[in-house]
């Protein structure tokens, strides 16, 4: 079992790379399905949003190379991307999945977004079948810490959204924005917050446009704005005087040509395009026209420079929770490792010990209760001082490299059953413990001795749960 | 004792150029908060010399180019600062500061210069002229501040670097300081030149078009009257407003300029 994690984030690769990489909603499921297929992986999970695209694995063995996998579903050569793209593995990669489930990895440090989206990438994988024991435990465990970070540590209630980055911008360009138009285009969560955010600073009428209508009419009755066909969308937009894009359109909606015709008929008078979306839905050449502003989701990082400091303290002790998380996680996933060997020792002296005593009962006749208690302790006695050494060394190995030769010796010296999967399959989104649980023998079987498990995931996996299902993508 | 007062006033323009300085330097903020305020001492004083020369000598007209650079210096600050009153912009100061700075120390230094001895300044007519172009000299050069403004915050919005020098006011209300000056200034301006027009007609004949400051000025009026003209209508505003408005202020200095070419303005006796 080894934990990798590859990818791009907002600090490793720009908007271009990013939007290159990036899976839209709609194909999430079968990327992950093929990523969970792809030779070597035995779990695998992916999240793509508008700052990071990232590939996490449980791999067979250590030589797997997810750079293939990206190769292979993109159809790119990964040397274009060698600058950009991150690895980390086994406790790197946990550690780094803990961040960015509590936001520390986050464009703008604490903003709650990406533990939904963490969530929803979850679900996904969960309906596909595509996480089992490990890597479920290990995204539940940064669940977890996202939770502890957040009610431990100041870092949400600081953190500085985008949204109001979005809206010190506005304020820049426009002064006040009392009476200032805005206009929505795609009906996305960010889009929405920022359209708040604007609204509390003065904007007035709101229009709203999406490729599903229905949506747009929800949203625009929230705002108490006015919806607009997506076909419209070109001859209306001039009336805003702020835009935000978000939709999940590959190519750009708004190109330079629009933006010259919105001006003309506007009268030259600014207008400033906000674009969330990954990939752009604003062409970065409307910037080139006289008297319009864009800025996409990496410009408005820029901005989000001040309120640092104060982020920062609070960030080091998101880190020490963190870390303190991490170990804890690392040890349980250890204790996992030999908990199968120690349980089958203990329930093969067991056994011996209810054998034996069943065939003594026979010569020792009957026996008063005193006399049944002190036989009792005797056997259990005698059987936890042979155990205590045994199980101490598969303690102490625990973790270590040599942790599956101490437990082969343990298991040939007691004879126990070869290492099987007798157990059935795993239980894997039963429980968030359960995975971690001493349950599942198989599912620690070593490299070197591995029993080929073939695929029997996939389908038959039992459904989700409710919660798991009510996680909303964002 | 005007030239006292003046002295006085330069001292606190002298706070606001400092004030420029720093504020270029990003070290403004300290001195943010004296800035008006000495500029208001600055007008008060500057207003006293001013009214003292003119009882002084009698008439309201400049009577030397000290005094019609002290005169004009005293109205470009106030034009300021009535922007200042209604905007709460700072920002324009670190143009404004150096310009009203030097006119009023060129005014200030004793040496005697060259007297305007011609009678015709003892007519009411050229002070209506000179105060009123020199009202809309004062007001056009603000609206030639913000558009270098309007151009920097622009480049600082389109380039994505806020930079961390002088915040400057958001670029809509600079670009209506920029629009409201020249709405101002335009007005002026105009009946400037129409009772300059009347005075030259009655003193030198209807051949002063000829004259290169009268041309000159005449084509200050047009590039202005352009700028107001296209905003109107096609709605110019931002760089290219900020380029063509450029554009007429270095004409409008060419026409301060020109008075040693100029056989109208120089004011001499015969």
């Amino acid at each position: 079992m080894t934990f990798i994690l590859i990818g791009v984030n907002h600090n490793s690769a720009p908007v271009e790379v990013r939007e290159r990489l990036a899976i839209p909603e709609s194909r999430l499921a079968e990327a992950i399905t093929r990523l969970a297929h792809f030779p070597g992986v035995e779990e695998g999970m992916i999240l793509s949003t508008c700052n990071r695209v990232e590939l996490i694995a449980n791999i067979a063995d250590s030589s797997v190379d997810l750079r293939g996998f990206l190769r292979e579903y993109f159809e790119t050569d990964t040397d274009s991307l060698a600058g950009h793209l991150y690895e980390y593995r086994e406790q790197e990669a946990m550690r780094h999945i803990f961040r960015v489930a509590a936001s520390l990895d986050s464009m703008i440090v604490g903003e709650p977004q990406v533990l939904g989206q963490v969530k929803a990438a979850y679900a996904v994988a969960c309906g596909v079948g595509a996480l089992h024991s490990q890597l479920h435990a290990l995204i539940s465990r940064a669940f977890a810490v996202a939770k502890r970070v957040r009610t431990e540590t100041a870092i949400g209630s600081s953190a500085v959204s985008v949204a109001s980055a979005a809206v010190d911008l506005a304020t820049q360009i426009f002064g006040s924005l009392a009476g200032k138009h805005i206009y929505l285009v795609g009906a996305g969560k960010m889009s929405e917050l920022a359209a708040r955010h604007l609204i509390a600073g003065g904007a007035e009428a709101i229009f709203v446009a999406n490729r599903t209508h229905a949506r747009a009419l929800v949203l625009a009755e929230k705002f108490q704005g006015t919806a607009i066909h997506f076909e419209e969308l070109y001859e209306t937009a001039d009336r805003a005087d702020i835009v935000i894009t978000s939709t999940g359109s590959p190519c750009a909606i708004f190109r330079r040509e629009h933006g010259e015709r919105f001006l003309h008929r506007r009268k030259n008078r600014p207008m400033f395009f906000i674009d969330i979306a990954v990939p752009r839905d604003v062409d970065p050449e409307m910037n080139k026209v006289d008297g319009i502003f864009v800025y996409d989701i990496d410009d408005l990082q820029a901005v989000v420079s001040a309120n640092v400091a104060s982020r920062e303290r609070e960030a080091a002790r998101a880190h020490e929770i963190i870390e303190a998380e991490l170990q804890r996680f690392i040890t349980r996933l250890q204790t996992q490792e030999v908990a199968p060997t120690i349980i089958s020792l203990q329930e093969h002296l067991e056994n011996i010990r209810q054998a034996e005593l069943d065939r003594a009962r026979g010569r020792l006749g009957k026996l008063t209760p005193e006399q049944e208690s002190a036989v009792e302790a005797l056997t259990r006695g005698i059987i936890n001082k042979v155990l205590h050494t045994p199980i101490t060394a598969l303690k102490n190995a625990a973790g270590d490299a040599e942790s599956n030769t101490v437990i082969d010796h343990v298991r040939r010296i007691f004879n126990l059953n070869p290492r099987n999967i007798t157990s059935g399959r795993l239980n894997s989104g039963n429980s968030e413990s359960q995975g971690l649980g001493a349950k599942s023998p198989d599912s620690k079987s070593g490299t070197a001795k591995r029993i080929p498990m073939g695929r029997p995931r996939d389908k038959q996996e039992e459904p989700l749960r409710e919660e798991e299902k009510k996680a909303t993508p964002s | 004792m005007p030239l006292l007062w003046l002295r006085v006033a330069l001292v606190f323009y002298g706070l606001g150029l400092v004030y420029a300085l720093l504020a270029l330097a990003r070290k403004a903020e300290s001195l943010a908060k004296v800035t008006m305020p000495a500029l208001w001492l600055g007008l008060t004083f500057h207003f006293v010399s001013l009214a003292e020369l003119t009882l002084e000598q009698g008439h309201l007209t400049p009577s030397t180019v000290h005094h019609s650079e002290s005169l004009l210096a005293f109205l470009i600050a106030a034009v300021f600062l009535a922007f200042w009153v209604k905007y709460k912009t700072v920002s324009p100061g670190i143009f404004v500061f150096p310009l009203v700075f030097m006119l009023t120390l060129a005014a200030s230094i004793g040496q005697q210069p060259q007297e305007f001895t011609s009678p015709l300044l003892r007519k009411g007519w050229i002070f209506v002229h000179v105060t009123l172009i020199f009202l809309g000299y004062a007001a056009l050069f603000l609206s030639f501040v913000a558009s270098m403004l309007y151009l920097v915050q622009e480049r600082r919005l389109k380039s994505k670097n806020m930079g961390k020098w002088l915040r400057l006011p958001p670029l809509q209300v600079i670009d209506e300081i920029g629009y409201r000056s020249l709405l101002l200034g335009f007005p002026f301006m105009t009946l400037g030149l129409i009772a300059g027009a009347i005075v030259a007609q009655e003193q030198f004949g209807a051949g002063f078009f000829r004259d290169p400051k009268i041309a000159l000025s005449i084509m200050v009026w047009v590039i202005y009257m352009v700028l107001l003209f296209t905003r109107w209508t096609a709605g110019w505003r931002g760089r290219r407003a900020a380029f063509l408005s450029t554009f007429a202020f270095i004409a409008a200095v060419g026409t301060w300029a020109a008075n040693y070419l100029s056989g109208t303005h120089r004011f001499l006796g015969p």
